[in-house]
């Protein structure tokens, strides 16, 4: 108890937040200079690299200054404001003035983010130069316009000072996430999974909103410097370290749970995770850095700057670790039956942020940073690698056509780094990072005594990712060398003139050997000899090294002495939380097969991972002859049976969603679109159709002949005179 | 006064009374009227206008007489008035409506029909 005080004076001693230096501004203003740049070239009808060299300035220019803030930092989080956002009074009392700054709040947790945010952003974008190539012009401007918007609204998630600037940046990610998805616009494919992202996202973000709402109305403030330093929150959290759940009133104990759904909805994690497989319809560069790095972890960035609220509600951490390893597991199962490359990455995505939802839930936010940073590095490396491979062999990902894709020449480099992408994401023993960020989590879901099961889940699904993920590269990267090319999915945007410049950048062999045909037609019937696989260029290799460098250099930033470096970036921050390990004696009674949890999950995560890995080998690799068929792993279906089957068809959930969702839904619009149809239009066009048809009537009488006229006349005339007439004769 | 204008009429028109009169009047309007709106030929139209302005002017003349009172015949002389100047551009506007269609058919002007 006495630690519990310390980390309240150490949370209230930092309140009053100090001023964070001007240019901090300048971070997420680059990006934007990047959108109003690629616009420009866009209506000038740039045809060059111009965007996406911009681009790269931009954002490295921003990566700079993130670096920059780092160095700069101190343990006290800044703020620093733009100008006052919302200033709204209706009374004098608390809660009665709504107020917001256009501001940035600056503490080690939002320096942590952006610096892989700006980071990956860079090198992706460099990347994206060579991988969207095909598409120079107007398509291409789109492209790095989306790409700088999402990073501004990224910073703007990130280093907001409220949680209204967060929710601006929660939208504006959510709005390029579909705007990238659905790049392709003219494949139906793309521009439903855009969509499908966008509307299971506004179900999350509609529960971001009434959190934010509600915590205005419980605590009177959005602004986050106010918000952790508030007596009453902190009167909350004493309640709460006490175990005094009853004291807490039930509207800030609602709080977490609101914010939950939207991490939920955004990060992709039960029960609205089933956008993000669909998201990889976009260009793969997007993949990587929005769907796989850093849009999805702005859920457990939500969770983390939002870990003071969550502390307060008995149920909300349980729920989040519950939440995060049922997805864990179910999105690897799923990963482990499909056949597109990209998918199961996606998958593999899925489950990975289940695991860093799992390591806030049972309290170990250091874990769960630790793991967002390195999975940030070896996702993306994986994803990039995917899209290589993509790229080069004219859209192909079914792991049935590809075979020893690394042994081919000017492949090496991407078969390399991908090995070291997929050990990262195993947790290969010691020399990868992954191992290091996923150890965290795993050993302290089995010191959390009240999660129960959650540690198990967790450390059956480190089995299953070893699986799927070396099935990949067993089945893709090594084994007898063979390929048969995909149905090249260059969509030309939108200038009419792109079949013809794609001879000019030699960018496509096919292209040469049958051009005046569109290469698609008949790249899928070629055969080997002339289909030239595409090898990437400088670009995509310069990337790809940097990459898994940099999942090597994640490794101390990580792995020494509970956290490293990233220990102590989340130390200094909201999500810092310390008291249960000190308060809570009870963890030192869990044991695991008979040592310290902490200890022996170093060893228990390795053979678990190695085991997966061999078993991928058994299935896969050893007496593989061809790229489709892998006899071990035929018989292995068939023993697996329905198991298989069903996971191969993603245990039907999206028929599920459309039976209990999507069909009565439409039903239901069917119902209303007839009572518009028929009521309403019907009481309408009664109102136009009797006057018409009046008129219609009526019109025969102006028949323009003169004598008619007359005649009308002396006939009023008589009747009128008659009339008088008799009233005279009557009354008088 | 009165009995000047009264003896005014020679005798053998003595028994003439204003129900004559208006009988005539009344005759003539509902002879322009018939014709008006029986007759195509636009001239004959105008003629007919005119015969129903005479009655009318007929009938405040008697009426006039009758009364013996004076505002009656100033009224029909400003008729008259009118009458002739209307006559004038009526029997213009005919004669351009002729050169338009080379016809005097009031049917041929039927341009705002419904």
């Amino acid at each position: 108890m006495l630690d519990t005080g310390h980390m309240l004076l150490t949370l209230a001693s930092d309140a009053p937040a100090g001023a964070a230096p001007w240019w901090v501004m300048l971070i997420p203003a680059l990006p934007m200079v990047g959108v109003v740049l690629c616009t420009l070239f866009a209506i000038m009808g740039v045809k060059s690299k111009l965007p996406a060299f911009a681009t790269v300035g931009c954002l490295g220019l921003a990566c700079v200054l993130a670096f920059a803030m780092l160095l700069g930092s101190d343990d006290a989080p800044g703020v620093v404001k733009a100008w006052q956002w919302f200033d709204i009074s209706w009374g004098e009392g608390h809660g009665q003035t709504f107020s917001a700054i256009f501001g940035f709040y600056i503490d080690r947790l939002t320096i942590l983010w952006m610096l892989f945010v700006t980071g990956l952003a860079t090198l992706i974008g460099l990347y994206a130069s060579e991988y969207m190539s095909h598409d120079q012009g107007q398509g291409y401007c789109r492209f790095f316009m989306a790409f700088n918007l999402f990073v501004f609204s990224m910073s703007c998630l990130v280093m907001g000072a409220n949680m209204l600037m967060l929710y601006l940046g929660w939208e504006g990610v959510g709005l390029c996430s579909y705007l990238l998805i659905g790049y392709f616009y003219k494949k139906p494919s793309a521009v439903a999974a855009g969509k499908k992202a966008f509307i299971v996202n506004r179900i999350g973000d509609l529960g971001l909103a009434l959190g934010v709402y509600l915590t205005f109305v419980h605590f009177g403030t959005i602004e986050y410097a106010e918000l952790f330093a508030s007596d009453q929150l902190q009167g909350y959290l004493t309640d709460a370290a006490h175990g005094h759940f009853e004291h807490i009133p039930a509207a800030a104990q609602m709080i977490p749970l609101l914010l939950m759904v939207g991490a939920f909805g955004k990060s992709a994690q039960l029960p609205l995770y089933v956008w993000l497989p669909d998201a990889m319809e976009g260009p793969t560069p997007v993949s990587a850095l929005i769907h796989a790095a850093t849009m999805v972890t702005a859920g457990v960035y939500l969770v983390a700057r939002a870990y003071p609220l969550f502390q307060v509600s008995e149920y909300a951490l349980p729920a989040v670790a519950w939440i995060g390893a049922l997805t864990a597991f179910l999105a690897a199962t799923i990963g482990m039956a499909q056949f597109d490359i990209k998918r199961i990455m996606a998958y593999s995505t899925v489950s990975q942020l289940g695991y860093m939802f799992a390591g806030l839930g049972v309290m170990t936010s250091i874990g769960a940073a630790a793991h967002v940073f390195t999975h940030a590095f070896f996702k993306a490396l994986l994803f990039l690698c995917c899209g290589a491979v993509m790229h080069g062999f004219a859209g192909q990902l079914d792991l049935r056509k590809l075979s020893g894709v690394a042994k081919m020449k000017g492949w090496g480099i991407v078969g390399i780094t991908m090995l070291i992408g997929c050990l990262n994401l195993v947790g290969f023993p010691v020399i990868t990072s992954g191992y290091w960020s996923k150890d965290m989590i795993l050993a302290e879901a089995f010191v959390r005594p009240s999660t129960g099961l959650v540690g198990w889940l967790l450390l059956i699904t480190a089995g299953l990712t070893a699986y799927y993920t070396f099935r990949v590269f067993f089945r893709v990267f090594v084994g007898p060398v063979e390929y048969h090319p995909g149905e090249e999915l260059h969509a030309h945007d939108d200038h009419a003139a792109g079949h013809g410049h794609s001879h000019d950048h030699g960018h496509a062999g096919y292209d040469h050997s049958h051009s005046p045909e569109p290469a698609h037609d008949s790249a899928h019937d070629e055969a080997h000899g002339h289909f030239h696989p595409h090898a990437p260029g400088w670009a995509i290799n310069t990337v790809l090294v940097i990459l898994a460098a940099l999942t090597f250099v994640a490794i101390p930033l990580v792995a020494l002495n509970h956290g490293g470096w990233v220990g102590e970036m989340v130390h200094g921050s909201t999500a810092h939380y310390e008291a249960a390990h000190a308060g809570g004696g009870s963890h030192g009674s869990v044991w695991l097969v008979g040592l310290d949890p902490h200890q022996v999950m170093y060893y228990i995560s390795a053979v678990v991972g190695l085991a997966g890995i061999a078993v991928a080998w058994a299935l896969h690799y050893r007496g593989r002859r061809e790229a489709a068929h892998a006899p071990a792993a035929e018989a292995f279906k068939r023993v697996a049976g329905p198991l298989q089957r069903w996971a191969e068809h993603k245990w039907y959930v999206d028929e599920l969603y459309d039976f209990l969702f999507r069909n009565p839904l439409w039903v239901l619009s069917q119902v209303f679109r007839y009572i518009d149809m028929l009521l309403v239009d019907g009481l309408v066009n009664t109102a136009g159709w009797l006057p018409s048809a009046l008129g219609g009537r009526l019109r025969r009488g102006q028949h323009g002949l003169l004598q008619g006229y007359a005649g009308s006349m002396a006939g009023g005339l008589a009747l009128f005179v008659v009339v008088v007439l008799l009233l005279v004769s009557r009354s008088a | 006064m009165l009995e000047l204008a009264q003896s005014a009429f020679p005798q053998p028109m003595a028994g003439v009374t204003l129900a004559h009169y208006l009988v005539l009047s009344g005759a003539m309007f509902t002879l322009g009227l018939v014709g008006f709106i029986t007759r195509r030929n636009l001239i004959i139209m105008f003629l007919c206008t005119e015969l129903m302005f005479q009655a009318a002017g007929l009938a405040l003349i008697a009426f006039s007489r009758y009364h013996l009172n004076l505002d009656g015949q100033t009224f029909v002389i400003f008729v008259l008035t009118v009458a002739a100047a209307e006559a004038a551009m009526a029997l213009a506007l005919v004669v351009l409506l002729f050169r338009r269609r080379e016809s005097l058919s009031s049917e041929e002007w039927a341009d705002l029909k419904g």
